[in-house]
């Protein structure tokens, strides 16, 4: 009851933190380049023939779609717990008399609607494109919105998982690259999940890396078929509930041991 | 002249000792550089793998220029960047105060500052690359090539080097600076791929203003013996117009400096 009367003004002290440090941000998402890297190159490839079912316009509305999605649905919450773990500075969260991960989460969603008010330039080029077919059915619209808060969802909470790894170990950072670095490719950020070898595409469908940003993307472009979507979503229903119980069940036996550091 | 090589050698041992001393930080480090090399190839795999060439590349030539790439982030991760990351932070501080009282150029004490040795794995995967490449492709660059190729390289990291050092000036005038360096890193993986595959206005902004092309397409096509001397002359004398200019920037920002505390 107290966590749902203090939100709003979580989320409030979060917006007003996003927007005091909008220089910054707006650098952070300029750093994502790596979309536009790929983009030329599978552009390149498709200036003859197409892809797949791949032309020039549907790379661009696709890794135009990863980015914004990449914007709405990212989180940042592994490195604050990481830093805050060791330098002992976790102590006055744990003093106050809400959740420290409650905390976390509305500083992160907060921050959303600025990075969509960045992103929204990119969807204006990516919808004007004409290689999307954006959703307009009521279900598929429902289907997109829960498929990005899903995707959002487990982003945040794998990150809580691998930020509480910290209270057990030195190098969770490290960890946090190699998860980094396996999103890279089997979440369709670099490739689009469909070009690659069907065995390939069969493991990405069962990992989790899928869900936090190729899913949503490929509802949003308009190129998944309604029985794709609905076992994509009950996939990252199952996801989203496994990763906040390791997270939770994770924070608390770390909470245990946290000696803060220097006090 | 001996006294700077003699100072850079002693630099690079501080740096190597540092680095010692964080064993296991050395392993993961390496180890993850690696991940992140065979996973730039990924896409390059799925794009051109047994595809007829794309904008005048095979598959195998851009591989050569995946490698230059990789040697040349390697330089960028290990050499250049560490050193100018710290010199930001000086400049917050205000410790830069300590750097210039020494009896040696500010410029040259400040840029050899930090070397990350693990990164010389890029190094060797970056050559890795290049062997196996030349192995799948069946013939071998000529020596002179090799030798322009070369040549080439120290063209690039000249220009990088430069452009860092410009980048970084700006430190004096704006405080808040540390994501500009990995700005440029990002701007720099546009470096992977051959530049004709980008178009019109983006291959003149990345072959003139941030000579991207420059660093890793011109030395991969001197190493496929398809480079025109022309061009090479071009690189070397963009390298020099890049290299004064960087210095100059340097000098003149360097004289706006106050300390932190003043």
């Amino acid at each position: 009851m107290r966590i749902l009367s203090a939100y709003p003004t979580l989320l409030r002290i979060g917006f007003a933190n996003a927007v005091a440090y909008r220089t910054e941000m707006l650098v952070w998402m300029l750093t994502m380049t790596m979309p536009f890297v790929s983009l030329a190159l599978w552009s390149a490839v498709a200036e003859s023939v197409p892809v797949g079912r791949f032309d020039q316009k549907s790379f661009v509305a696709y890794f135009l779609a990863t980015i914004v999605v990449r914007q709405l649905c990212g989180a940042w919450v592994v490195w604050e717990l990481i830093q805050e773990i060791k330098s002992g500075t976790l102590t006055s969260r744990l003093l106050k008399p809400i959740h420290p991960l409650v905390v976390y989460s509305a500083d992160n969603i907060a921050a959303i609607p600025l990075r969509a008010l960045f992103a929204a330039p990119l969807a204006l080029i990516g919808i004007t494109s004409g290689g999307t077919a954006l959703p307009h059915e009521p279900h598929r619209v429902v289907a997109l919105f829960l498929s990005l808060f899903g995707a959002w969802f487990i982003t945040f909470f794998v990150m809580v998982i691998i930020g509480c790894l910290s209270f057990f170990m030195e190098s969770s950072a490290s960890i946090f690259d190699i998860w980094i670095a396996c999103f890279m490719i089997l979440s369709g950020y670099l490739v689009p999940l469909e070009l690659f070898p069907s065995w390939v595409r069969g493991v990405a469908e069962v990992l989790p890396f899928r869900y936090t940003l190729g899913f949503p993307v490929e509802i949003l472009i308009g190129m998944s078929s309604d029985a794709a979507i609905a076992r994509g979503l009950v996939i990252q229903l199952a996801y989203g509930c496994g990763s906040a119980a390791m997270a939770l069940a994770l924070w608390r036996s770390g909470v245990r041991r946290f000696g803060a550091f220097g006090g | 002249m001996r006294r700077y090589l003699r100072l850079l050698l002693l630099q690079l041992r501080m740096s190597i000792a540092l680095g010692a001393q964080y064993r296991w930080d050395f392993l993961t480090q390496g180890g993850l550089s690696l991940v992140w090399t065979v996973l730039g190839l990924v896409p390059l795999y799925v794009a051109l793998h047994n595809r007829p060439a794309v904008a005048g590349w095979t598959y195998e030539q851009a591989l050569v220029v995946v490698g230059w790439f990789t040697m040349l982030k390697g330089i960028l991760d290990g050499a250049v960047n560490p050193s100018l990351v710290l010199v930001v932070e000086h400049i917050r501080k205000g410790t830069l105060d300590f750097v210039l009282m020494k009896p040696a150029d500010a410029q040259f004490l400040v840029s050899t500052a930090r070397f990350e040795p693990w990164r010389a794995i890029d190094l060797f995967a970056g050559v890795g690359i290049l062997v196996w490449t030349f192995r799948l492709m069946g013939t071998a660059p000529s020596l002179a090539a090799i030798a322009v190729s070369t040549l080439l390289l120290a063209v690039a990291v000249t220009v990088l080097y430069s452009m860092w050092i410009a980048a970084i000036a700006a430190a004096f005038w704006v405080v808040r600076l540390d994501n500009l360096s990995y700005l440029m890193s990002s701007l720099f993986d546009f470096g992977r791929w051959p530049v004709s595959i980008f178009k019109g206005a983006v291959r003149l902004f990345f072959t003139f203003v941030v000579p991207i092309a420059l660093m890793t397409t011109y030395p991969a096509e001197a190493l496929l013996g398809r480079l025109e001397p022309a061009r090479a002359w071009l690189g070397i004398g963009g390298a020099l117009v890049f290299a004064l200019t960087g210095r100059f920037v340097f000098t003149r920002a360097i004289g706006r400096y106050t300390s932190a505390s003043s």
